[in-house]
């Protein structure tokens, strides 16, 4: 019986009050692929961060190579023998393959002369080791995606790691690349390393991992032997909770559409042949794991990544969206995902945020009306009861909950036709939550076509009329409030067709 | 009143340095001192006025001093080969706006980083006027060029009432027009003002093109004032006018500032080398003293920002 080299024990971790991991144990055995799985936010990213030294954890403790970690940090990870592989490989684009693998291997005294030879014959024998042949002399940038993968591969292997965590290493990769990453998987295994291995594509799994613990809202529900797991039973653990948040859903009779999508594409964001359609008095919900291209293709309905094929009709007439502007002439209106980023003004108050993109109603003639820009801004504080000293105070200082209801009160302001809200209540708390849920409805009612992109599958399934499901920059299916459930919802977005499936 | 911190200390830096000349060298108030520290900064003051309204876009311009000279040395030629001495200063206020628009197209269109773009037109322009003028100064203005400068009744009115329409309608408009409004979203979070269907490009693009055509404005009422033009005019000045907005409390990051924090910059830079001399220390103080008065504004603006943060921070965390 093989020792454990890692042993995570009752972890718990919360960022800013929200928990993230509740009491987490997790164990990896010398040559063992031991996958990760559960639904985005279910806290694998979390996790493997503790492990990798990126986060420290509130609570509980970590056992490496026999050793207590009592502080954890990426240098004393590394220095255990953990290593991680992204999605997305990290490494120095302008340097060549032989100095990319240099810089975690080899000691950096200032005044050591570099012996070129012995850092190329290294990197090719490393390379090799993972099972590849890729030129040292290479730039990286020249580099393709699997071959970038390789490089880091490498560097884990010469850094002597015993333990290699590998987040969704295949989601860039085609058929043939990921045949011969697990050649390399499964080399790495007979040298003993232990992998974890996290990633969404649930066929994978029952092919080269030999256990599989599911992660659902911050904590282990179960553990497997990967093999012989089925694949429905892994999606009914990680979907598990009963939807009892009761969402204030009324049914509104639906009207004309408003907004018809046909055959949208965006080449450079992946957005791929989107149809759809949205109903005065609709919520249409977008559902779809990080990276299928729900916010790309909300990005190219609002005119920030404009189609460069397909049509847009709003209400039966075909409409030119090239930009932002133009979405607002046409009535949509857009909560971008990360309001910090994208969707508020922090270091501006309350009444700019609200009339910046209406600016036309609160001026004449360019010139600002601030009594008429208050009054605006102190309707909507009140309709959407947003908690502030005052309409003159900085967005900085509301609360998440309040600045996301300035966000949408930016767009209510241009009377939109359609509104888009991506991730409506990501990081909200509960009661501005199902405040923000109940104005939806009240919109819908008042003959808005709503389109929710959103993460949490009970949302989805409370609050909207129709959920289109994206997998891979496209709609996978388009499923009605009655048919729809969370087991459907997954099936669809991990890429199984529902034909067969009994959920 | 916290929005204006950075200006009230300022002002009371001022205030302070006004004092301890009052007492100690009250000659520094006479009219024709005065009269002379404001006709020697005005052009610093209409340039920073510019300058303003880009860095509250988050862009910088250090190509203003370039910019200058080659608006000075054109009027002068043109004004020389016959043309009506109005037109001559509209032309030259024309090719400061041409060479502005050509950076803006750059930054905003192009999407180079500001502070390479301007380095290099800084440069190319300097060089292209050095070689093309091969250093002369413009000579033997015509009379009508110079009675205007040379006049001491007229110039100074008009120096004086074009600052005060010119602080006063770009400081009143970006405070109350949209089109202010789209600068100072802008230079906040470029990404938002995208997203709330403003055109962030054009407006870095007008803002670059505006203050080309303001600095032609300033090298037109500093070549008035003398018999000849000098080809090496305005070396230096973007340093001043940097200085003398970020002094005024414009962060240098965008999106914060004003144009009374600038006009206060302005003068407490102008002031202090001249009292130097007032108070009988060596004028070879100056730079370094101005350096002071720069790094404790940048401190203090750096202290008192993440102040702010905190205390936002703080805020966020209550429900």
């Amino acid at each position: 019986m093989p020792v454990p080299i890692l042993y995570a024990h009752l972890i718990s971790k919360s960022f800013e009050g929200v928990r993230a991991l509740k009491g987490v144990s997790f164990e990896l055995l010398s040559g063992e692929v031991h996958a990760l799985v559960g639904e985005n936010g279910a806290g694998k990213s979390t996790l493997i961060k503790i492990m990798t030294g990126a986060v420290f954890a509130d609570s509980g403790a970590l056992t490496i190579g026999g050793q207590t970690v009592a502080h954890n940090s990426p240098g004393v990870a590394r220095s255990l023998g953990v290593a991680a592989i992204y999605q997305q490989p990290s490494l120095f684009s302008h340097l060549t393959v032989a100095e990319n693998i240099a810089l975690v291997l080899e000691e950096a005294r200032p005044w050591r002369r570099i012996n070129w030879k012995a850092r190329r014959e290294r990197a090719r024998a490393l390379i090799e080791k993972a099972g590849a042949s890729i030129d040292p002399e290479r730039l990286v940038s020249t580099l393709s995606m699997p071959e970038q993968q390789i490089v880091e591969i490498a560097k884990a292997i010469g850094a002597n790691a015993r333990i290699l965590v590998m987040d969704e290493p295949t989601a860039s990769l085609t058929e043939l690349e990921v045949e011969s990453l697990f050649k390399v998987i499964a080399e790495l295994k007979s040298q003993g390393v232990g992998i974890i291995y996290i990633s969404h594509r649930l066929e994978e799994i029952s092919k080269i991992a030999d256990r599989v613990t599911v992660l659902r809202d911050g904590e282990a529900i179960a553990t497997r032997d990967a093999p012989s797991v089925d694949r429905s039973e892994l999606i009914q653990l990680m979907v598990g909770r009963a939807v009892n948040a009761v969402f204030p859903k009324r049914r509104v009779q639906l009207g004309d559409i408003v907004l018809r999508l046909h055959e949208i594409s965006n080449r450079a964001t992946g957005v791929t042949s989107v149809s759809l359609e949205v109903r005065k008095g609709e919520i249409l919900g977008i559902a779809g794991l990080v990276g299928s291209g729900r916010t790309q293709l909300a990005e190219t309905i609002f005119g920030l990544t404009p189609s460069d094929s397909g049509e847009i009709f709003i209400q039966g007439t075909p409409a030119a969206v090239r930009s932002p502007a133009d979405a607002i002439r046409h009535g949509i209106g857009y909560v971008p995902e990360d309001r910090r980023k994208h969707g508020v003004i922090l270091e501006m108050p309350i009444t700019v945020n609200t009339s910046l993109a209406d600016l036309d109603a609160v001026s004449h003639g360019g010139l600002i009306h601030s009594a008429d820009e208050s009054a605006m801004a102190e309707r909507f504080v009140e309709q959407l009861r947003i908690k502030t000293p005052s309409v003159h105070a900085n967005v900085g200082m509301l609360s998440g909950g309040n600045q996301q209801k300035v966000a949408l009160s930016r767009w209510l302001a241009t009377n939109p036709k359609i509104l888009i809200l991506d991730e409506p209540t990501q990081g909200v708390d509960v009661g501005s939550k199902s405040e923000i849920h109940a104005l939806m409805v009240d919109l819908a009612e008042r003959g808005l076509a709503i389109i929710m992109i959103s993460s949490e599958l009970p949302e989805l399934l409370g609050m909207s009329d129709r959920i289109a499901v994206m997998r891979d920059g496209t709609i996978a299916s388009i499923l009605s409030r009655e048919e729809a459930t969370q087991e459907k919802i997954l099936l669809l977005a991990f890429g199984h067709a529902l034909a067969g499936q009994t959920a | 009143m916290k929005r204006y911190g950075q200006e009230i200390s300022v002002a009371i830096a001022i205030a302070t340095l006004a004092a301890v000349l009052a007492y100690a060298a009250p000659g520094y108030f006479s009219g024709e001192n005065l009269s002379d520290l404001f006709l020697s900064n005005m052009p610093v003051l209409v340039v920073a006025v510019g300058m303003t309204l880009v860095i509250l876009t988050g862009e910088i311009d250090v190509s203003v001093g370039s910019i200058f000279a080659i608006c000075g040395v054109a009027a002068g030629v043109i004004a020389k080969a016959g043309v009506p001495v109005l037109f001559a200063c509209l032309a030259a206020c024309a090719i400061g706006a041409a060479l502005g628009a050509l950076n803006g197209v750059l930054v905003a269109y192009v999407r180079i980083p500001s502070i390479v773009v301007t380095l290099a037109t800084m440069t190319a322009l300097r060089d292209g006027l050095r070689w093309t003028t091969q250093g002369a100064w413009v000579e033997n203005l015509p009379r009508s060029f110079q009675w205007f400068g040379l006049t001491q009744g007229a110039y100074p009115v008009a120096a004086l009432l074009t600052a005060v329409v010119l602080v006063g309608t770009v400081g009143w408009g970006i405070r109350n027009l949209a089109a202010g409004r789209a600068i100072y979203a802008t230079g906040s979070n470029a990404e938002a003002a995208r997203v709330s269907g403003i055109n962030t490009r054009r407006v870095v693009f007008l803002v670059f093109a505006a203050t080309g055509a303001l600095t032609g404005l300033a090298a037109v009422f500093n070549s008035v004032r003398f018999n000849q033009i000098p080809s090496n005019a305005g070396l230096g000045l973007e340093l001043k006018v940097i200085a003398a907005v970020v002094v005024g409390g414009t962060a240098i990051t965008g999106g914060r500032g004003s144009i009374a924090g600038t006009v206060l910059g302005v003068v407490l830079l102008g002031a202090i080398g001249p009292a130097l001399i007032f108070l009988g220390t060596s004028a070879y103080w100056e730079q370094a003293l101005q350096g002071i008065v720069i790094l404790s504004a940048i401190t203090i603006e750096a202290l008192r920002s993440r102040a702010e943060t905190r205390e936002a921070g703080l805020a966020a965390h209550r429900v």
